[in-house]
């Protein structure tokens, strides 16, 4: 129930656009959902749904339009891989097959402790640094620039950690 | 290399991001001196004097923009486009990030020069670090009294607020992005009306660039007369080139619009690894046609005028360098990926012809296709061309148009590869 | 219409009104601009951008500001350098449009293509085959080949449920946003919307139950291929098989035009039989529209349970009989009973055979009464809404008053073309003692108490007048308040101004006093006499005011009333079904015909029960809540021995040496004018006139409007009421009853209307069984703290002596101490009635 545990946050969302725009927080508050749950329940949709006054299948298709928002639960971190035209040119895509080889996965999938799912994006606006990831989970996103695939096992690891204390 | 930073002051200031440090370097002078001293239409035609052009892509007069804001229409909104999304486009992260109370105050004097009392800033999703960081420093500004209620002791108010994306490149066109402020998909909107008369909420609206904004309080404190010494005569001021793709010292270069591709690529950015030659040139990210790096395209000076001399357009001057070892069947691979991930699939053209041009350059790529297959893809992109509700599909044909008409031999020896083994 | 604006397309000279698209303007001169995604009765959007045509406008002499000429005198012309959408560019002053360019056939060529890469080629097996847009405009524009691999295609499903009543076939959806617009736009339910984006874009729902929206059919007429249809019509026929028959609706006042496909079918025996129900256009009453009940509901009247042959009673038994033996009954046992005779009947029945049944009646001494909880049709008569009015063209001079009704419920496009007369500028004022759907685009709402309606309307018309009427303490406060002060004066300056009112909580009695203050505060206004002016009732049955109109009266104690006669003549009414204390009252009486399509549970206490017609096998008229008279036409032949009521009643008049007309309906309207002055001017011919109507709509061309049929069978005939005939209308005292809002009292029973009810036109009809709820009674959860009750908790209501056992919800948006029953549920309700609740069991959850 996110109206009630979130329910200050809310109102400083809220508060940003005029009072008969409350459909602006749309996203802002599937964030707060996204950021509670992993990724956006159906349950999140109708209660976001209720707090804007606009119907429920209204919600699920700003979810399903951009994508950043998920509706189904994957790895507890998702390593998002940049390997757009820029990138690929500096090495991206073998940076990516690699890591993939590394981490026993195919891009898309998850790792079997359901922590890693590794996915391949569109530019991240970090084309001078390439190789490079951002890194989404619950807490938010990460870049990480400048990569090489053991600096990014290594990011893996740590994250492995924080994730097991 | 220009002696001093007029964008990416932050590279010669330490501590630029820090309020007290921008201010100690001049900051808020031009807002304050604006709040107080000129009328808010002055500071429109100081923007317009001085000949900057948005820096978003189309490179529209800013401040011809503003002048068509509709006064018999109230509230009035600023919105700055922070989604830079364009592969290869790098600039507004790094104002944002090393500079943003310039942008900030740009922000503001935009504001009060169109006397709109709310301005939004939306970011794509994967800046809300950045997002976090605008809000502190938004909220710093409203403790110093620089924004907030009756600002300078006057009857302007305003307050900034910022707005996150959550990943779709067309929400960087600014009425898909207006419409996805509302808490709608980011699907472009009919034209006319323009934001300026329609904006967000229906609302006279001016939506401008990062970096467009950037310049403002230096044209404001300086005056128009300085700006217009710097670039070209018809494009003035500094800009911001996002340098990428084969090149040994890629990044953000800030230098006077005008400079040459060769002065950038090979001076700036160090030229390109290995030892390896330019092929292409690509000037305004995914969306530009492949422009042949000769000797002619090397010494084309970089501005609104000249790009177009080559096959090209300087949009939002994202240089994506391409070397001897690229084959272009692999670079509109690429790009036509990038745009079926993105078209938000709302006009027939967009949605279909590029899905399917996806589908012929995957085959061509796998070397499974014949020059028929180069043939119709070339026809396909000519079928979208025109008929698209708004630029995206535009934009995806032109590398695929560009690049089969500048670089036949790559398709040509693919299409060979499959008859010799067919 | 304001300024008229001369263009040229396809060298077609055509003048149309400012602000007209091109593609309209087009339509106008004659000439098909190919569209999609535009719909004549939505914004222009531009997606599917089948519409490129090349636009040429005058050039203008920059210095002069004057249109520069050719040496002829014409326009010199310029063409963009784009092809441009028609739908969405407006006309201008010497506009040239070319459609017919090499350019623009190319591109209409070339969008066809873009479409047909991802349609599945299922055309074969396409409900829409025959009547789809891209297939017509594939056979216009498309190339013969394809150049697309076919592996390569975009595969979704096909068999997608959205609701139980509309299914999706993603491939063959085209993206054209139709569906997802009406439902926002038009009907303000977006219970559909796209997700995903690019070529995986698709239509979902996200409501429960699936595409929640009492307008979902309308999305299978627009949807310009065979992605969306109806369960109902679903690989049921193709189109040009059937034959399209115009019809009106039967469930509410509305009276929505409607055409009924139908076809020989062979599992009904080779018989014609309905396949489905489709709006026809009729801009004065329903555009293009209807709503579910109408199109869905009409299975009632093809049902396996209705009643086929005379049933007479022998031996404590009903009994197979020929027509001629129970005919003969009736007029012996009516002949003798004479002015003992009590005719009952409801407006769910035509005009003609309200009037047979009236004449029989009267030519006998009987009496006759109007099954119905709702008075005012003599008022309606008086000052109703005038001749000539049209919601369709009320905006801002105009003010709407909707008053006791959950508009939406009660009369699904009632309450659309009110939202649409509000967005177009009208004010709208709502007063419900609870929130409705209606209140969305209010300018005033007001709230009173249950039982309080005409104290409500009282409060309004005392802020207009100095004569003040003492209204009940309840109302201190309202009156004073200052929504009702602006309320009242937005409707005394409008220009214009209707008052809708409707059913909830009312009761006869409260009904009538409702009315009698609605005209009241007409007349003080000056709101009557006029077109766009006057008083609607929302009546529950679709010919009610056609019963006023025909002499009918609701009794004020139907019980009693029936309880005193000896003979019973029951036409098209089920009051013991709906009321279990009927039953003793009609079993006293001796002698009781039921005219019936349905073994009713009042048909089960008759001696002889006549099977009649159901309106889609014979002919007739009904007149709709804003008098309008509109005519039905015979779709299917008759069920074995059924007969139309009119006729039934004509037979038994000849046998009691009455002459009545009992064959040709077009004969008993002709008697009708000749004796009720109302209908003096009223004729077949006059009904079944028609005129062009605007915007065209258009079926199976280029310019595709949806499946609407055209309606070439009349349009009907709007009677005008008194005062417009310059006959005097009186003001009458309204008396208050005293009215308990609850409180000491304890709780109150009031009825409400739900659009799905549990009738019998609506439960026979197996589709909208998902829809129809069980018996149940809504609550606020404070009224019976005391109970401990949770939603969805079995009750058992205590109500009129009856004691019925049905579900609870609670809501907190409805006011304490009342108990909100709907009608039609099974629960026995006439008007606010004290109940008592006892918990049965809680639910389980
Ligand atoms: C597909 C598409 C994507 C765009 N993306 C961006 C963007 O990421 N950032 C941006 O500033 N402008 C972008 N634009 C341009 C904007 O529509 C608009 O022209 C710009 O925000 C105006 O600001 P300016 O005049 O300051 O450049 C995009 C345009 C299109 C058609
Ligand atoms: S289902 Fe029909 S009306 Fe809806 S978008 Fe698809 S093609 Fe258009
Ligand atoms: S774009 Fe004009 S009809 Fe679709």
């Amino acid at each position: 129930m996110i109206a009630e545990k979130y329910a200050a946050e809310i109102e400083i969302i809220l508060a940003k656009y005029p009072p008969d725009q409350k459909r602006s927080a749309v996203m802002a508050l599937l964030y707060l959902a996204q950021r509670d749950g992993g990724y956006v329940t159906k349950g999140d949709m109708v209660e976001i749904s209720e707090i804007l006054g606009i119907t429920p299948t209204e919600v699920a298709s700003i979810v399903g339009f951009y994508t950043l928002y998920h509706d189904q639960p994957e790895g507890v971190i998702r390593i998002q891989v940049c390997n757009d035209l820029p990138c690929a040119l500096r090495g991206a895509d073998e940076f990516l097959e690699k890591l993939c080889e590394n981490l026993g996965i195919q891009v898309g999938e998850t790792t079997p402790d359901g922590l890693v799912t590794i996915e391949a994006v569109m530019c991240l606006a970090a084309c001078d640094k390439a190789p490079m990831f951002q890194v989404q989970s619950a807490d938010g996103l990460s870049y990480y620039e400048d990569q090489t695939v053991s600096s990014a096992l290594e990011v893996v690891e740590t994250l492995r950690k924080q994730d097991a204390s | 290399m220009m002696n001093e930073f007029i964008l990416l002051r932050h590279r010669q200031i330490p501590d630029l991001d820090q309020l007290e440090v921008y201010r100690q370097h001049g900051g808020f002078e031009a807002f304050q001196n604006a709040v107080t001293a000129m009328n808010p239409n002055d500071v429109t035609q100081e923007v317009k004097a001085s000949g900057l052009r948005g820096r978003g892509g189309a490179g529209f007069p800013t401040g011809l923009k503003w002048t068509f804001i509709d006064n018999e229409n109230w509230p009035h909104y600023v919105v700055a486009n922070a989604d830079e999304s364009e592969p290869g486009t790098f600039k507004d992260r790094e104002i944002m990030e090393g500079n943003p109370f310039q942008f900030l105050e740009g922000v503001a004097l935009t504001a009060y020069a169109i006397q709109a009392t709310e301005a939004y800033i939306y970011l794509r999703g994967e800046f809300w670090q950045i997002a976090a960081s605008l809000d502190q420093q938004i909220e710093e500004l409203e403790a110093a009294g620089l924004l907030g209620e009756k600002i300078f002791d006057t009857d302007f108010s305003l307050r900034i607020f910022t707005h996150l994306g959550a990943g779709a490149y067309l929400c960087g066109e600014e009425t898909a992005l207006l419409e996805s402020m509302e808490g709608k998909l980011g699907q472009p909107r009919l034209r006319p009306p323009f934001p300026p008369s329609y904006g967000l909420y229906g609302k006279p609206t001016v939506v401008n660039n990062v970096e467009t904004l950037t310049n403002v309080p230096y044209i404001i404190t300086r005056g128009a007369d300085w700006y217009t010494s710097i670039g070209t005569e018809k494009s003035t001021g500094p800009k911001i080139f996002s340098l990428s793709g084969r090149v040994n010292k890629p990044g953000n270069y800030e230098l006077p619009l005008g400079t040459t591709f060769r002065e950038l690529i090979f001076e700036h950015g160090g030229g390109i690894p290995d030892g390896r030659e330019i092929k292409a040139i690509m000037a305004a990210g995914a969306s530009s046609s492949l422009i042949i790096a000769n000797e002619e395209a090397l010494d084309t000076p970089m501005d609104y005028e000249s790009v177009p001399n080559v096959g090209a357009d300087l949009g939002s001057a994202s240089v994506i360098v391409i070397d001897d070892t690229v084959s272009i069947d692999w670079v509109l691979y690429k790009t036509l990926h990038f745009f079926s991930h993105e078209s938000c699939g709302k006009c027939t053209p967009c949605r279909e012809g590029i899905y399917w041009m996806r589908h012929i350059i995957d085959r061509i790529h796998q070397d499974e296709a014949s020059w028929s297959d180069v043939e119709l893809l070339n026809e396909v992109a000519y079928q979208i061309k025109g008929k698209c509700l708004c630029a995206l599909g535009e934009f995806a044909i032109e590398a695929v148009t560009s690049g089969i008409e500048r670089f036949e031999s790559d398709f040509r020896a693919k299409a060979a590869e499959i008859s010799s083994e067919g | 219409m304001g300024q008229l604006i001369s263009l040229e397309i396809d060298g077609n000279k055509v003048q149309v009104p400012a602000g007209t698209l091109v593609v309209d303007a087009a339509r106008k001169a004659g000439v098909d601009i190919p569209v999609f995604c535009y719909h004549p009765k939505m914004e222009p959007v531009g997606m599917c951008r089948m519409c490129l045509v090349e636009i040429g406008r005058p050039q203008m002499n920059r210095d002069t500001g004057e249109l520069e000429r050719n040496e002829d005198g014409s326009y010199v012309i310029q063409f963009g350098p784009k092809l441009e959408t028609g739908c969405t560019e407006v006309v201008s002053e010497g506009m040239v449009v070319r459609g017919m360019t090499d350019e623009v056939s190319r591109a209409r060529k070339d969008i066809i293509e873009f479409l047909l890469t991802s349609h599945p080629l299922d055309c074969p097996v396409c409900d829409k085959g025959g009547e789809c847009s891209l297939q017509n405009l594939t056979m216009e524009f498309g190339s013969g080949d394809g150049r697309f691999l076919y592996d390569e295609k975009k595969h979704f499903s096909k068999h997608v449920p959205l609701g139980e009543l509309i299914y999706l076939d993603r491939e063959r959806c085209i993206q054209c946003g139709r569906c997802v617009r009406f439902q926002d736009e038009i009907v303000d339910d977006a219970v559909i919307g796209f997700e995903g984006r690019g070529r995986s874009l698709k239509i979902v729902t996200y409501s429960e139950p699936g595409f929640d929206s009492y307008y979902s059919g309308n999305t299978t007429d627009i949807c310009p291929v065979g992605a969306l249809t109806t369960s109902d019509f679903r690989f049921g026929a193709r189109p040009w098989e059937m034959k399209a028959v115009a019809s009106v609706c039967t469930h509410c006042p509305v009276g929505c035009n409607l055409t009924l496909n139908v076809r020989r079918e062979n599992k009904s025996g080779g018989d014609f039989v309905v396949k489905r129900v489709l709006p026809r256009q009729n801009e004065a009453v329903n555009e293009i529209w209807i709503c579910d009940k109408g199109r869905f509901a009409h299975h009632y009247a093809s049902s396996e349970d209705r009643l086929t042959q005379p049933l007479v009673r022998v031996d404590g038994e009903l009994t197979p009989a020929s027509w001629d033996e129970a005919l003969e009954l009736v007029a012996k046992r009516f002949k003798e009973a004479g002015s003992d005779l009590l005719t009952l009947a409801s407006g769910r029945i035509s005009n003609e055979d309200l009037f047979n049944l009236r004449s029989l009646s009267d030519h006998l001494g009987g009496s006759t009464a109007l099954y119905s909880e709702m008075a005012g049709g003599d008022l309606v008569a008086q000052v109703g809404v005038g001749q000539g009015s049209n919601f369709s063209n009320l905006g801002p001079e105009t003010t709407i008053f909707v008053v006791a009704s959950n508009l939406e419920e009660e009369a699904p496009l009632y309450w659309l073309r009110v939202k649409q007369a509000a967005e177009r500028g009208a004010k709208l004022i709502v007063a419900n003692p609870r929130h409705t759907k209606t209140e969305r685009l209010a300018s005033h709402v007001l709230r009173y108490p249950y039982g309080g309606e005409a104290a409500l309307v009282l409060a309004l018309t005392n802020s207009l007048s100095t004569k003040r009427i003492d209204l009940p303490n309840e109302f201190r406060e309202i009156e004073r308040s200052r929504e009702i002060q602006a309320a009242a004066k937005d409707f005394a300056e409008a220009d214009n101004a209707i008052i809708l009112f409707g059913n909830e909580g009312t009761g006869l009695q409260t009904s009538r006093h409702l009315a009698q203050a609605c005209a009241n505060l007409l007349i003080i206004t000056g709101h009557t006499g006029k077109a766009n002016n006057g008083l609607i009732a929302v009546w529950q049955r679709a010919n009610t005011q056609g019963a006023w109109d025909m002499g009918f009266r609701p009794a004020a104690d139907l019980i009693e009333t029936v309880r005193s006669k000896q003979a019973l003549y029951i036409a098209a009414a089920d009051p013991a079904g709906d009321d279990p204390n009927f039953v003793e009252a009609i079993k006293t009486t001796g002698f009781i015909v039921v005219q019936e399509l349905f073994l009713t549970e009042t048909a089960k206490l008759a001696d002889v029960v006549l099977p009649a017609q159901a309106f889609i096998e014979r002919e007739g008229t009904l007149t709709n809540g804003e008098r309008r008279v509109q005519r039905f036409y015979t779709a299917v032949p008759e069920r074995l021995q059924t007969r139309p009521d009119y006729s039934i009643t004509a037979q038994i008049s000849q046998l009691v040496g009455l002459e009545l007309e009992d064959k040709h309906p077009f004969r008993v309207m002709e008697q009708i004018a000749a004796q009720i002055p109302d209908y003096s001017d009223v004729s077949y011919e006059k009904v079944s006139a028609v005129v062009e109507q605007w915007p065209i709509i258009g079926r199976s061309d280029l310019y595709y409007g949806g499946t609407t049929y055209e309606n070439s069978q009349g349009l009907g005939y709007q009677l005008q009421p008194a005062a417009q005939k310059g006959q005097p209308v009186s003001l009458e005292a309204v008396q208050l009853e005293e009215f308990d809002s609850g409180g000491e009292a304890g709780l109150v029973a009031v009825p409400v209307t739900v659009l799905y009810d549990r009738g019998q036109m609506v439960i026979p009809a197996d589709l909208l069984h998902q829809r129809i709820p069980e018996p149940y009674v809504v609550v606020h959860p404070e009224s019976i703290a005391h109970l401990g009750l949770i939603d969805g908790a079995h009750v058992r209501l205590d109500i009129s002596g009856i004691e019925v056992d049905v579900v609870a919800h609670l809501d907190e948006t409805i006011p304490q101490d009342v108990l909100l029953v709907p009608r039609s549920m099974g629960i026995p309700i006439h008007g606010p009635t004290p109940v008592e609740i006892a918990v049965v069991e809680q639910a389980v959850t």
